[in-house]
């Protein structure tokens, strides 16, 4: 009775679920590689990720190990990015440091994503007195500058690296529980999310199996711009003294110990400012290619 | 007995004086094994009738019932085994993340019924798409496939009831024959009972048995389907629309713009 045309430009008919997601990943993967700016932002990301990995294998000294005859020396053969203020090298500790700012990013984004999706999922869809309570919540979190917030919680607690990364996670949570909420409420209403209501499936099953997964590619995204501004605010806190404490070479940290010799020794600034210029820049460039590819509304 | 009763259906939506009543006093009485259209201009609240059975809307206000039994306000399980909806846009209506077979999965878990991946090769063999189309995304799917898929979904629950609203209209014109086809075997095969919402009165004179003509909220005239086709019907708002679905008249434009206006 009816004529089935497989409709061109797709690859092949995929044979079980785990190929047909595989397909999509590829799709989405070829999408990426072929913005060029996007991949230069995913190789420093890699690189960074491998000189965390191998730190002790790429650094060519001790990072906290002082050597107080060789103090502030300019970058040479010896000493690549020179020496600080304590003789330390300043090369393995812009490598060691590269963990200290994995650490801050994984960890903040892994509290930050999760609750903010769920908060935003969750008073988007229900709506009513949900919703309201859930986004006066928010405002108040939104209503302070970042940093200043940060700073205050920071203060409180004490300063430290965890008690940075509680800091910074408190603040970054708001905009992604909006932006949950705001892709929720377009959600609702659709006719998917209506059809599978009708077939009797529960919120929470709603929720987890049709609403999050559509919020969760704007939601990735907007975590991979984020990494960037919370590599600015880990290095904010470092440079007022709140966040790692010495001698651990967190970047920003390190600029502001530098910060005294800057206008004779421009390499003990300048080095962990490349550093992490470099590194939020990667991620913004990265988030702009996730954006490309993710964003249902790009397709 | 009749299969579906509406009874003196009342809903409006907003409070106090900015109340807006959608539908009044609608009365329908469906039954089983029968096809039964229900046509009307858009805003007319067919759609919100239907809705009002599927159980998304539960602050109506008269009497419904499906298969004897009185809906509550809240919509149970069972009853989203006896009633299910098929939507008009067949590009919204699907999951633009889940496979054919995750979308076809999820009715089957939501309500326990195992032997999923069986059911899921009877059903796509049911509406006539191949069991090879179990993995792909709709974006890999035709709109007319699409459509198939949501028939699927709306029948692997096995329910008695289909609520169709305007199944066809977002489809091109071969390709709704196909799924009018379609449903007309499928009803014959299942001997499922339909309720159907257009505004296309050739889709109501293939499909359905019976017609209620709707205006403003209220039911205004019920006829037999076949005379849509050769008799002139008496109410003048049927007419009209029967004349519209015809050809386009200078007479009766001239006729119905007074009252437009």
């Amino acid at each position: 009775m009816t004529t089935t045309t497989s409709p061109a430009a797709f690859d092949s008919t995929p044979q079980s679920s785990a190929q047909a997601l595989r397909q999509n990943l590829l799709r989405n993967l070829r999408k990426l590689l072929r913005n060029p700016l996007s991949v230069a932002g995913l190789v420093v990301i890699l690189l960074l990720l491998l000189l965390a990995a191998f730190a002790p294998l790429v650094a060519t000294h001790n990072p906290l190990l002082q050597d107080l005859g060789n103090t502030l020396k300019a970058p040479s053969a010896a000493n690549w990015f020179g020496t600080d203020e304590y003789g330390r090298d300043i090369f393995s500790r812009l490598v060691y440091g590269s963990r200290i700012t994995l650490y801050i990013i994984s960890l903040v984004t892994v509290i930050v994503g999760p609750v903010g999706l769920t908060i935003g999922v969750v008073s988007g869809y229900f709506g009513g007195w949900v919703d309201t309570v859930f986004m006066r919540i928010t405002d108040i979190f939104v209503s302070f500058p970042g940093l200043v917030l940060a700073l205050a919680f920071v203060a409180a607690l004490g300063p430290g690296l965890d008690h940075a990364v509680i800091a910074i996670a408190l603040t970054a949570w708001p905009p992604i529980a909006r932006l949950a909420r705001a892709e929720t409420l377009s959600l609702r209403k659709a006719d998917f999310i209506v059809a599978v209501q009708l077939q009797g499936a529960s919120p929470l099953r709603i929720l987890v199996r049709h609403v999050a997964p559509m919020c969760l590619s704007s939601v990735v995204v907007r975590l991979t711009m984020n990494m960037a501004g919370i590599i600015l605010t880990a290095a904010g806190l470092g440079f007022l003294g709140l966040g790692a404490q010495p001698p651990i070479p967190e970047w920003g940290a390190m600029i502001s110990a530098g910060r005294r010799y800057m206008l004779e020794c421009w390499w003990l600034v300048a080095m962990p400012g490349a550093a992490i210029m470099m590194v939020s820049l990667a991620f913004n460039l990265f988030g702009d290619g996730m954006r490309d590819v993710l964003d249902p509304r790009s397709e | 007995m009749a299969m579906i009763e509406v009874d003196k259906l009342n809903l409006s939506f907003g409070e106090g004086d900015d109340a807006n009543q959608v539908l009044h006093d609608v009365c329908i009485a469906v039954s089983e094994g029968e096809a039964f259209g229900l046509v009307g201009e858009s805003g007319s609240g067919k759609t919100t009738v239907l809705r009002c059975l599927a159980g998304q809307y539960n602050h109506w206000s008269g009497r419904l019932a499906i298969d004897g039994e009185n809906l509550g306000r809240k919509l149970e399980k069972a009853r989203c085994r006896k009633v299910q909806m098929v939507f008009q846009d067949p590009y919204g209506s699907l999951h633009p993340r889940h496979t054919v077979e995750t979308a076809l999965t999820e009715p089957l878990a939501i309500h326990g019924i195992g032997d999923a991946s069986r059911r899921i090769d009877a059903i796509l063999t049911k509406v006539g798409l191949p069991t090879s189309f179990r993995y792909r995304y709709p974006h890999q799917l035709s709109g007319g496939q699409r459509q198939r898929v949501a028939i699927a979904r709306a029948l692997i629950l096995e329910p008695r009831i289909l609520l169709l609203d305007e199944p066809t209209s977002a489809l091109d014109v071969s390709v709704q024959a196909e799924i009018l086809n379609l449903l007309a075997d499928l009803r014959q095969r299942e001997g499922l009972t339909y309720l159907l919402v257009t505004h296309d009165l050739g889709v109501v004179a293939h499909l359905c048995d019976r017609v209620a003509v709707m205006q403003h909220g209220r039911i205004v005239d019920l006829i037999e389907s076949a005379n849509l086709v050769g008799c002139v019907p008496e109410h003048p708002y049927t007419r009209m629309l029967v004349e519209a679905s015809r050809h386009y008249d200078r007479h009766m434009a001239d006729s119905v713009a007074p009252e437009a206006a």
